[in-house]
This record gives structure tokens, C-alpha cells and sequence, in this order.
């Protein structure tokens, strides 16, 4: 742990190197995702609710969602970038090294830009609890923060499926990116809204909907309170993901490319 | 005409080596439109008459939004063009017999359609075989389909001028990413991509229409969807226009100055 | 201790033919080219040696540096150094061992050389006495002093290579691989290296593997030589048994390429 963060203070430094740039990639990102809520406050304008949430309450669904991807992708950059790593052999240099190797995959990149996006996420969550998105209980605090820290989870699974495919392919998928990109944009009204399809798939394939439209119904007190102990659930998508892994390690190992 | 034609041809053939980028780009646009529908349908099973536009028409507009993404998108920018400019070695380009901007517009336009035209028809393709309302429907019109494609090459034309007058501004900029940061997030916010235009409040919504972002993708795609009307058409079209000769006068001016002082400073 | 016996490996490459439908066509049936990479490799160092590893590119020399540093399995054979099988026992095996890749660097770009030192002290875990130990003597001996508070990306490829080995040896390996060290190097800086690596085999008896091209590093360095072809161990003898196959001065590069030409690789 205390490498870890050595790590990280170390890809802060090298960030702030260029700081002007530091700031403004952290603008742009930010820009993006206020304009993806915007849309949430534009068509809520004109609407006043949809499935029965209001603005708030999308908000603080947002809120949860943006602070999960933005941890795991700042956290979970060495994965994301796991193309770039396999390529310039940095691979080689983390298997010379006495640590876990995916520890050090990790250790290789962060993105520490991704902070102004959970200060948004807090900046947005902040205001949800102030308009009354929710009738607080200890447990329902407690739904919230498995929500955040479990979605941060599953976000690390879809990155580390994408790196284990590139041991395999050598490049990175696009494909994936449905389930990288997609949820920061599309996470922004609980899943069940899109209809029943996509709640099947990402309850049961991609368990995205287990950190966000279930719980949500437990602090809406739209479900039961057992709903609020899904996010955990959510955390078994890890297992087969740690499978992957191991099996893109070993092929590496035997192929050496 | 024949640098267009060149530049075309050398983007396309460097595009065609990429072919599985070019099918995945294309399966998560895919996703990314039936999202938007699924989300609009939703919206519209509860509220129907609150919509500014029909569902079919939306749908349209989504499908077309998805299959002409590289050919209006803001973030498509020309990255050397911009590093000649930082670099200053934008000066050698001078010992060239052509005229330095009509270059960059060439290479903008080219680049774009190149792009496109790889990604856009297997999404248009399927789109259309989607059923009513949810599916790509062709315009009322033949008129309106003709105008359509009058408007989509205005609409390239508006987007490459904005992004030469961004090079322009290079020459006096230390650094150009907060500017093409903004353009960005404005164009987004502005042009209609993170909603449509009639669906954004009143105020903002006459406000973005009157702005460059709005003569961008906002025009083509309404037309083809019939949100905006064969009537209101040649209106809106006359502000890309208006549009196109005011960014490309400011930036050519902007271009001749600048290269001045490159040539000045010894680049 | 290191010891290869029997060492096979054989890479599979997929082929693959242009066109769009042979794309197709492999996404459903792939055929493979078999390329051997090393046939039956065998040979022992034991502590203490510095032994130099030649051959033309594509014998097999890094994949033999792969397979002693455990980053690849061998199909066949077996190997150990100091009674570890690397690839088993990846995390107790690196921690004994130091590696040099010549082209690549293992720095941290922007931060000043000394903080990446110290983060290789804490991925290491080396106690602190051990740590200052290594590091006032490496600073001596390559001479660092005002490197270590640059930069990476700021250094000279000669002062960098300085710093490289000096990260590659603070945690006291007993084996040290070094990977083309003196590429690129002017000559002032190829001699300091070479100069360094006498001196910390002598004061530390470190094991050293070298591969390289520079015929005069093998001659400066190198008490015994393997000279690998098409992934066999085609001589195994001392500098002096080189020279007498390639002609007195080994520096020239026909030298070198008669001596290749002489086993026919």
C-alpha cells in the first residue's frame, strides 16, 4: 500500500510536469460528463420525470456512476492502457520485478485528471442530498457507499477483461469500449429505463445494473431492503475476470509476444 | 479539385488498413443509437405530448446523428496541421505553389468524408431495416431528401471553416487545447448532440440555433427527419452560409497575418 | 549457479495472408508457421563469470535472456539458477537477479533518477543499510553524483546507461544479465562501462551474462564466450579460441561476419 501510493505520487509529479495541460485535460473531461448530465436537466425540463424519478434523484444516479468510473479509470489506467504496455515490453521489465504482477500493472499508469471528475460526482451528489433525492436511514448510507466503492469493482472487471483480450490480440477492442464508455454516458438515468432487455444484461452479464437501478429502488424505497445489499453481488463479476487474467499470463509466458 | 480527390484518396486507403477499427467504431455506434432510442421511446411512452418532434422523426435523427459522426464531429481535428502551426514550420508550406488554406480546407474535407464514408453505410443499412418508428425512415420528399444533402455539405463546410479559423488562432496562441476544449464541449452542447436542438429549452435553444454550432449537424438532420420544414429550410441554410464566409474570412485573415510574423520570427 | 539443460523452445506465428478474405478466413481455421527459436540448449555458469553471449540477430539470445529470467516457459528442458526454476519461482527469482536491457529503460521519464532509485528500493524491499550501502558505491564507482537529481528524460544515452546499471544493481543481485549495454555509446562512455562491470565482478563477484554485438566489449570483459546460431550452441571457448577462428583483430567488423560465415549462420 505504501508503494502504492508512492506510485501515485509519482504519476501526480510526472502530471504536474506539464501542468497546463494537467489542467486542462482535467476541464475537458469535466466538460464532457456536465454536458452529459446537462442533457439529463434539459429533457427533465421539459418532462418533469421519467419513470418516476426526478431531477434529483438522477443526479444523485449519475453522481454514483461517475464516481465509480472515474475511480476505476484513475486507478485502473495501466489496464486501460494495457495495449501500450504489451507493446513497448514493459510487460517484461513488471515480470522482472518481485511483486504481483498485476499490482505493478496497476502501479504503471494512473490518471490522476480523473479526480476533478469525482469532485464533480460529489459537487453533484452533495446537491442531490440537498433537494431531497432521498429519505436518509444508516443503511441507505451505507447502500450508497457500496454503490460507489462495488461499481468502482465492476469498472475495474470490464478494464481488466479488455486488458486479458489484448494478451490474446495484441490491440485493443473497440467493441469493449460498449461497456467502458457506455455506462458513464448511458448510467446517467437508472438502467431499468432502457427497457427490460438491457436490465437482463447488465444484471446478469455485466452486473452494472446490481451498483445502480437495484439499489436505487431500496433508497428510493421503491423496493425491498435486501436490494441494498446487491452492489456486493455485483463484486462475483470479479471472479471470472481474476480467470481471465491468469490464463492471459500464462499464454504470455508461452508465447513471450 | 484534384487535391480534394488526393487527399480523399490517400485518407481512405490509410482508413481501409484499419478495417477491424473501422467494425467496431461501427458496432458501438450502433449500440450508442439504440441507447438513445430506448431512452427517448421511454419518454415518449409517458409524456407523448410534450415531444417537439415525432418519434419516428427522432429516430431518424439518431440514426443519422450516429452513421455521420466522423463527418460533423467537433473532436475530428487536423493534428498536424495544428503542429505545423505550433511548431512554426507551418512557413515551409509557403515554398509550396498552392495557397496555404485552401489547402488545410481540402485536407479538413477530404479527411471527413473519407472517414465517413467507411463507418456510415452498414449503420445506415441496418437502421433502415429497424421497424417504424424506431427504425431510419427517408424523407417525406424528394425535395427534402435534395435539400438534405445541400445542407450535409454546408454542414461540412461550416465545421471544417470553424476548425481552420482554430488554426488560425493557433498562430497567436501559446496553446491551443483550451480553445479546442471548448469547442468541443460547446459544439456538443450547442449543436445538438447531447440533445436535439428542439427538445433544449426556450432561450438556450433560439440562442444555439443562431450560433455556428447550430448550422452544424442540427440543419441536415432535421431536415432529413422533417423537424425542420421544406418553408423554414432556406433560412436556416442561408445562416451556414452566412456562417461559412464570416469563419473563413476571419481565419484567412487571421492565416495571412499570422504566417507574416512566422515568416518574421524566421518560424 | 546457472544451468541449462536441454532447453527447447519453439514460438507458433500465426500466418497470415492480405486481403479481406483471407481475414475471414482466418478468423475460422488459423494456421501456424513453427519457428524454433533453441534446440537443445545446454551449458553452466557458475558464480563469478563473466560470459560473453554472441550470435546474429534471431539466434536466440533473448529468448534465452527471457527464458533465465523467467518472463517464458521453455517447451522442453530444464534450467535453474541458484537452484530456483525462474519461471516457478518468478517473485524469489528476480529479487536475486539484476537486468540491463540496453535499448529500453526501466526509469521513471520524468521524475529526478533518485526517486526512481528509491522506488526500486521499496519494489525490492531493501533494508536501508543494505540500500545506502549499494547506493554510495554504485554513485562512486559510475560516478553519478549530479545524474541522480535530473531527469531521466534530461540524461545523455551515456549517463543514462550509467544510471540504468546503477538501478539494475541496488538491490545486490547475484546474477546480472546485461542486454547490449554499450550500444550507442561513444567511446568515452562504453569505456567507463566496461570498467565498471570489472569492478563490481571483482568487489562483488557477481555472476554477468552479456549479449552484444560489440566484439570489444566481449574482448574487454569476457573470460569465456558462447557463440549461438540458429538456436544451437555452436562454441563454447574463451576470447582466445574466437580470435584465433576470426583473425587477430576481432574489433573489425568482417571479423565478426567471417566468424558467422564459418558456421554457416
Amino acid at each position: 500500500m505504501k508503494l502504492y501510493l508512492k506510485f501515485l505520487s509519482i504519476h501526480l509529479r510526472s502530471a504536474m510536469t506539464y501542468r497546463s495541460s494537467f489542467f486542462l485535460s482535467c476541464l475537458g473531461q469535466v466538460l464532457i460528463t456536465t454536458n452529459v448530465f446537462l442533457s439529463v436537466v434539459f429533457l427533465m425540463d421539459r418532462f418533469q420525470s421519467i419513470g418516476g424519478y426526478t431531477l434529483p434523484q438522477l443526479s444523485l444516479c449519475y453522481a454514483v456512476i461517475l464516481a465509480g468510473t472515474s475511480l476505476a479509470e484513475c486507478f485502473a489506467r495501466g489496464l486501460d492502457a494495457f495495449g501500450r504496455i504489451l507493446s513497448q515490453a514493459q510487460f517484461d521489465r513488471i515480470m522482472l520485478r518481485p511483486r504481483p504482477l498485476l499490482f505493478q500493472v496497476l502501479c504503471q499508469d494512473m490518471k490522476p485528471t480523473m479526480f476533478a471528475r469525482v469532485l464533480q460526482a460529489a459537487v453533484m451528489l452533495i446537491w442531490a442530498l440537498g433537494a431531497g433525492a432521498v429519505r436518509w436511514t444508516p443503511a441507505k448510507a451505507l447502500t450508497l457507499a457500496l454503490m460507489i466503492l462495488c461499481g468502482a469493482g465492476v469498472f475495474f472487471g470490464v478494464f481488466l477483461i479488455n486488458a486479458c483480450v489484448t494478451f490474446f490480440t495484441l490491440e485493443h477492442i473497440e467493441a469493449l469500449n460498449i461497456f467502458m464508455d457506455g455506462p458513464r454516458e448511458y448510467g446517467k438515468y437508472p438502467f431499468g429505463v432502457y427497457g427490460k432487455p438491457v436490465l437482463l444484461i447488465l444484471t446478469f452479464l455485466v452486473p452494472l445494473a446490481l451498483v445502480q437501478h437495484w439499489p436505487l429502488q431500496f433508497l428510493f424505497d421503491r423496493g425491498p431492503a435486501w436490494y441494498g445489499l446487491l452492489p456486493l453481488a455485483a463484486l462475483l463479476f470479479l471472479i471470472p475476470c481474476g480467470l481471465l487474467w491468469r490464463l492471459g499470463v500464462r499464454h504470455y509466458r508461452s508465447t513471450g509476444s | 479539385m484534384k487535391k480534394y480527390w488526393s487527399f480523399f484518396k490517400m485518407r481512405l486507403m490509410a482508413g481501409l488498413q484499419y478495417r477491424a477499427a473501422a467494425m467496431a467504431g461501427m458496432s458501438t455506434q450502433f449500440v450508442w443509437g439504440a441507447m438513445e432510442i430506448l431512452l427517448y421511446r421511454a419518454f415518449w411512452a409517458e409524456h407523448p405530448g410534450q415531444f417537439p418532434m415525432g418519434m419516428e422523426a427522432l429516430s431518424s435523427y439518431i440514426w443519422l446523428q450516429q452513421a455521420f459522426l466522423t463527418l460533423f464531429a467537433m473532436w475530428n481535428w487536423e493534428h498536424d496541421i495544428l503542429r505545423s502551426v505550433k511548431e512554426g514550420t507551418v512557413a515551409y508550406e509557403l515554398l509550396r505553389p498552392t495557397d496555404i488554406y485552401s489547402m488545410w480546407m481540402a485536407r479538413s474535407v477530404a479527411n471527413r468524408l473519407a472517414r465517413a464514408s467507411l463507418r456510415m453505410v452498414p449503420v445506415l443499412v441496418v437502421a433502415s431495416f429497424i421497424p417504424a418508428p424506431y427504425g431510419l425512415r427517408l424523407p417525406a420528399s424528394p425535395a427534402a431528401f435534395a435539400l438534405f444533402l445541400l445542407a450535409s455539405v454546408l454542414m461540412v463546410l461550416v465545421v471544417c471553416s470553424y476548425h481552420l479559423l482554430v488554426y488560425a488562432l493557433t498562430f497567436y496562441l501559446t496553446d491551443p487545447n483550451g480553445l479546442m476544449v471548448l469547442s468541443v464541449a460547446a459544439a456538443d452542447l450547442l449543436g445538438g448532440a447531447i440533445v436535439p436542438l428542439p427538445f433544449l429549452p426556450d432561450g438556450l435553444r433560439q440562442f444555439a440555433q443562431l450560433t455556428p454550432f447550430g448550422s452544424m449537424q442540427n440543419v441536415p438532420l432535421r431536415i432529413f427527419s422533417g423537424s425542420i420544414s421544406l418553408a423554414q429550410a432556406p433560412s436556416v441554410m442561408g445562416l451556414q452560409v452566412f456562417w461559412i464566409i464570416t469563419l473563413l474570412s476571419a481565419g484567412y485573415l487571421l492565416t495571412k497575418k499570422g504566417l507574416r510574423r512566422a515568416v518574421i520570427l524566421g518560424g | 549457479m546457472i544451468e541449462m539443460q536441454g532447453i527447447c523452445k519453439t514460438y507458433r506465428v500465426r500466418r497470415r495472408e492480405a486481403g479481406l478474405g483471407n481475414a475471414f478466413k482466418s478468423l475460422l481455421s488459423r494456421e501456424y508457421t513453427e519457428i524454433p527459436a533453441l534446440r537443445d540448449m545446454t551449458f553452466t555458469v557458475p558464480d563469478g563469470q563473466i560470459l560473453g553471449y554472441i550470435g546474429p540477430n534471431g539466434a536466440g539470445k533473448s529468448t534465452t535472456i527471457k527464458i533465465l529470467s523467467g518472463i517464458l516457459r521453455p517447451d522442453s528442458g530444464a534450467c535453474t539458477v541458484d537452484g530456483l526454476v525462474p519461471w516457478e519461482n518468478r517473485k524469489a527469482h528476480v529479487a536475486r537477479l539484476g537486468v540491463v536491457f540496453g535499448q529500453r529503460s526501466q526509469l521513471w521519464w520524468d521524475v529526478p533518477v533518485m526517486e526512481s532509485f528509491d522506488l526500486l528500493r521499496d519494489i525490492y524491499r531493501v533494508p536501508a543499510p543494505v540500500y545506502r550501502e549499494n547506493l554510495n558505491r554504485l554513485t562512486a564507482l559510475l560516478d553519478l553524483g549530479d545524474l541522480l537529481k535530473t531527469p531521466a528524460r534530461m540524461l545523455s544515452l551515456g549517463q543514462r546507461m550509467r544510471c540504468e546499471i546503477a538501478a539494475a544493481l541496488l538491490h545486490g543481485p547475484k546474477v546480472l544479465f546485461l542486454d547490449e549495454p554499450t550500444i550507442g555509446l561513444d567511446a568515452v562512455s562504453k569505456l567507463k562501462v566496461r570498467e565498471f562491470i570489472l569492478e563490481q565482478n571483482r568487489l562483488c563477484g557477481t555472476t554477468v551474462l552479456l549479449t552484444t554485438h560489440d566484439m570489444q566489449d566481449i574482448d574487454a570483459l569476457c573470460s569465456r564466450v558462447l557463440l549461438i546460431g540458429k538456436g544451437r550452441l555452436l562454441l563454447d571457448g574463451d576470447t582466445a579460441q574466437i580470435r584465433a577462428m576470426a583473425g587477430e583483430d576481432l574489433s573489425t567488423e568482417e571479423a565478426v561476419a567471417d566468424l558467422y560465415r564459418c558456421f554457416g549462420i
